[in-house]
């Protein structure tokens, strides 16, 4: 059905593809034949990089480690791994570790069985088996569970059995799904760390899915955030928070509010809006036309500033009066909900602080941000 | 336990509370009780009081006891070194006597016929010149037929007085007791039961062992396909459940006869000349085909069951941790489903030993099983003693195959589905 895109597939050249570890070039995925659940996904990974494929529910992240694990054949494209074509190798043979969602730890074998699995199948000798599960046991600090079942374990526990389990045989890409889905807030808090300084001491490389942005944020070295099958945005967490390539990636990443409009001028660097309700507001253009087309302008609540009838309101570009709808008290900072330009939905955030004024709904209020905080991105 | 003992606590109108809970409990479980009244009901009248039953007549002894008793009184005290006196004669006389006029010689000559043969003809020979004899009978009843002048048939009397015997046992796996009541094997043209035995249980082995085989492949598909092809497959499977089991059976009669559909076929592509037809029914071969055919489904199941609960992840698992195909169904898959093996294993086995139809349809001589020689027993010897004896062994020997299945895997694993 891809018949073009077969033809016209981007040839990686060798140069390209010896600067980096692993590659998916062009990769489509289908798998009734009607229906692509990854369509052209790109991605470049560095050696010793930790990667984070982010996406809604079914935007074909598993699929997508399921084919670079090879459970899974590309429709169409090649998948890369230190400058060499591996669709025609099959799994045991790519050497790479993987941590599955619910662990997969066999449940018929003891820990150190289940750590002594890759080892074995290797043809390591005994002493060496012994060794390296000792160690790797040490690695995620559980030592003397080696002769526990998994069911015997909590869930953290058997989360990190996996986890050594995946990096005893010393692989150089670690592949994990989801695996701290399980767990509760707490552990799951506790094993990002665990995992980032495994990853920080061992220095392979990991490619990471996740739903939970957070989870992206803090633990990713770059974030791919996927939707509908294709990657919308590859950058680090910082960039993808700060400057969005467009509205799915905005709303996706961070809270956000979003206005609707129609570009009235482009300029350079900036340019003006007018909204569905009327007003004008200065963004700056990401992702936009020339005038005339349609435009999200997307707004991060923390950069919206509470304007006081004396200060400095020459410093924004864009000032608009707005009435209190509700006050969310969150400790160090309120979550206030006003209704802004006939949107009833816009969020502010104020900072605990000092001499802020203190709000109540119902309340008159002037809000104003700034040209360059206000991205114009595709309607 | 209660915060203040002095006040039990009560329910809102005033019933202490462990009464009315009491009384909550009582109701539930009397419905549950009438529920399952039909159903227990049945099963002690169809399952339980026929075993019982069965287990009785496999040691009950009464012919002797009853039929001879002023015989069996007469030779207390015996001490079976010489002939027995007079008045044992002259009993026994009386006994053939009350025994001619009441018509139920028959039962006692059977019953010591089965110890001692030619005792039937003895019995009813005696007993058509009754009219005739005269004291002094000892000498009398030795005339009429030498038999009385044995001691075996009085020590045989003597020993088959008592109320249970183990002579129906010692015939399932023939032995019998000898003269002087030790245990000898039976004549070697009269032994059958222990090569049935063996020929039942291996057979059903091999025939436990083809249904895994051919089984395990379908089991595993049903488990994994998508939802659409496996339902399609399971229909395939359930298909032999709809049809009735003669018709399967008869079936495979066509198919394998010398006469019949494959070796028509064979000799028909030249693979085999038309006058060495191979011999495919009615015997041994023609057993394992259609009863591995049929109890497939019955391996299948559990097997299914089991495979269902296994994760693919775990085989994928051990594929990205560097183990090679065979190796991780070796080491990870094949573990996982000893319990759905072990489940189908003891429910195929247990059927194929207690099967009749189909051994008897196409087992011919060489392919019966122990169960047509329950049936013989029951319908033509009309030796229900030792019908009993030998269905009991097989009952013994499901049990014991149960408790140690239940032992090591645990009987909740078999689900059928
Ligand atoms: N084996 C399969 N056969 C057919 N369709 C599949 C199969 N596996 C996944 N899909 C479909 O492919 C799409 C992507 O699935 P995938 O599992 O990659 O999503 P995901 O991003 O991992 O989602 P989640 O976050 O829920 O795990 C989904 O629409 C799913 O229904
Ligand atoms: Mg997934």
């Amino acid at each position: 059905m891809n018949d073009s895109a077969v033809i016209d597939a981007p040839q990686a050249s060798p140069q390209e593809t010896n600067s980096c570890f692993a590659r998916f070039v062009d990769v489509q995925k289908s798998y009734d034949g009607v229906e692509l659940v990854v369509k052209g996904f790109n991605l470049d990974i560095q050696s010793g990089e930790f990667v984070t494929l982010l996406g809604p529910s079914g935007s074909g992240k598993t699929t997508c480690l399921m084919m670079m694990a090879g459970f899974e054949t590309p429709t169409h494209g090649e998948i890369l791994l230190k400058g060499k074509p591996i669709s025609g190798l099959p799994p045991h043979k790519r050497g790479i570790g993987m941590v599955f969602q619910n662990y997969a730890l066999f449940p018929h074998m003891t820990v150190a069985e289940n750590l002594a699995f890759p080892l074995e199948v290797r043809h390591l000798s005994k002493a060496e088996v012994q060794q390296k599960v000792d160690r790797a046991l040490a690695m995620v600090r559980l030592e003397g569970f080696g002769s526990r079942r998994p069911a015997q374990l909590s869930g953290g526990q058997q989360q990190r059995v996996a986890l050594a389990r995946a990096l005893v045989f010393e692989p150089e890409l670690v592949l994990m799904d989801e695996p701290l889905g399980a767990l509760d807030k707490n552990l799951r808090e506790e094993m990002q760390y665990e995992i980032k300084r495994i990853h920080a001491s061992l220095g392979v490389t990991m490619i990471y899915v996740t739903h939970d942005q957070t989870e992206a944020l803090t633990m990713s070295d770059r974030i791919a955030v996927f939707n509908d099958g294709v990657v919308q945005q590859l950058a680090t967490p910082e960039t993808l928070y700060e400057s969005p390539d467009n509205a799915f990636v905005a709303t996706f990443i961070g809270e956000n509010n979003r206005l609707m409009g129609e570009v009235v001028e482009r300029l350079d660097e900036r340019c003006e809006v007018r909204l569905d309700s009327g007003e004008r507001v200065i963004a700056k253009p990401v992702a936009v036309g020339g005038a005339g087309s349609r435009t999200t302008l997307s707004l991060r609540p923390e950069r919206v500033a509470l304007i006081a009838d004396d200060g400095d309101a020459e410093r924004y570009d864009n000032r608009f009066p707005a009435i209190v709808k509700e006050v969310i008290y969150l400790g160090d900072h309120l979550r206030t909900r006003l209704e802004l330009c006939g949107n009833d939905e816009f969020i502010i955030k104020t900072p605990n602080a000092e001499g802020h004024p203190s709000l109540r709904p119902g309340q008159s209020v002037t809000v104003g941000w700034t040209w360059q905080d206000c991205r114009a991105l595709d309607a | 336990m209660s915060q203040s003992p002095a006040t039990p606590l009560t329910t809102a109108d005033g019933v202490p509370l462990k009464v009315s809970l009491r009384r909550a409990v009582r109701r539930s479980k009397l419905k549950a009780l009438l529920l399952a009244s039909p159903l227990l009901a049945f099963l002690l009248i169809a399952f339980v009081m026929p075993i019982v039953d069965m287990l009785w007549r496999s040691v009950d002894n009464p012919e002797v006891s009853t039929h001879l008793s002023r015989t069996v009184q007469a030779l207390q005290g015996w001490d079976g070194e010489s002939l027995p006196e007079e008045p044992v004669f002259a009993a026994l006389v009386a006994d053939l006597r009350e025994g001619k006029e009441a018509r139920n010689l028959g039962l006692l000559s059977s019953r010591l016929n089965y110890e001692k043969s030619g005792m039937r003809s003895t019995i009813s020979r005696t007993a058509r010149r009754l009219r005739t004899v005269e004291p002094p009978y000892r000498e009398a009843l030795i005339a009429v037929n030498d038999t009385w002048g044995e001691l075996d048939t009085w020590k045989l009397i003597q020993r088959e007085a008592v109320p249970y015997t183990l002579s129906y046992y010692l015939a399932a796996v023939d032995r019998q007791f000898g003269p002087d009541g030790e245990i000898v094997k039976v004549p070697e043209y009269l032994e059958i039961h222990v090569e049935l035995f063996w020929r039942t249980f291996w057979m059903s082995a091999v025939i436990t062992a083809l249904t895994l085989l051919l089984g395990y492949p379908i089991a595993y598909l049903l488990a994994t396909l998508p939802l659409r092809h496996s339902n399609l497959l399971m229909i395939l499977v359930l298909l032999p459940f709809w049809t009735s089991l003669l018709v399967r059976t008869t079936t495979w009669i066509a198919i394998l006869q010398s006469q019949g559909v494959l070796n028509d076929m064979m000799v028909a592509i030249g693979l085999i000349a038309d006058e060495a037809r191979w011999q495919m029914i009615h015997n041994k071969i023609g057993t394992i085909v259609a009863m591995t055919h049929i109890l497939l489904p019955f391996m299948i199941l559990p097997l299914y069951s089991v495979m269902k609960t296994i994760p693919p992840s775990y085989m994928r698992a051990a594929r990205s941790l560097g183990g090679k195909p065979l190796l991780s169904f070796r080491r990870v898959y094949f573990p996982l489903t000893i319990p759905g093996i072990a489940a189908g294993g003891i429910l195929v086995f247990i059927l194929a030993i207690g099967y009749y139809i189909t051994p008897a349809l196409v087992g011919g001589q060489s392919g019966r099983f122990i169960t047509n020689y329950i049936a013989y027993h029951m319908q033509t010897s009309l030796n229900w003693g030792l019908a009993a004896a030998i269905a009991s062994i097989l009952l013994a020997v499901v049990v014991v195959f149960y408790l140690v299945f239940n032992r090591l895997i645990g009987v909740d694993k078999v689900k059928l589905g």
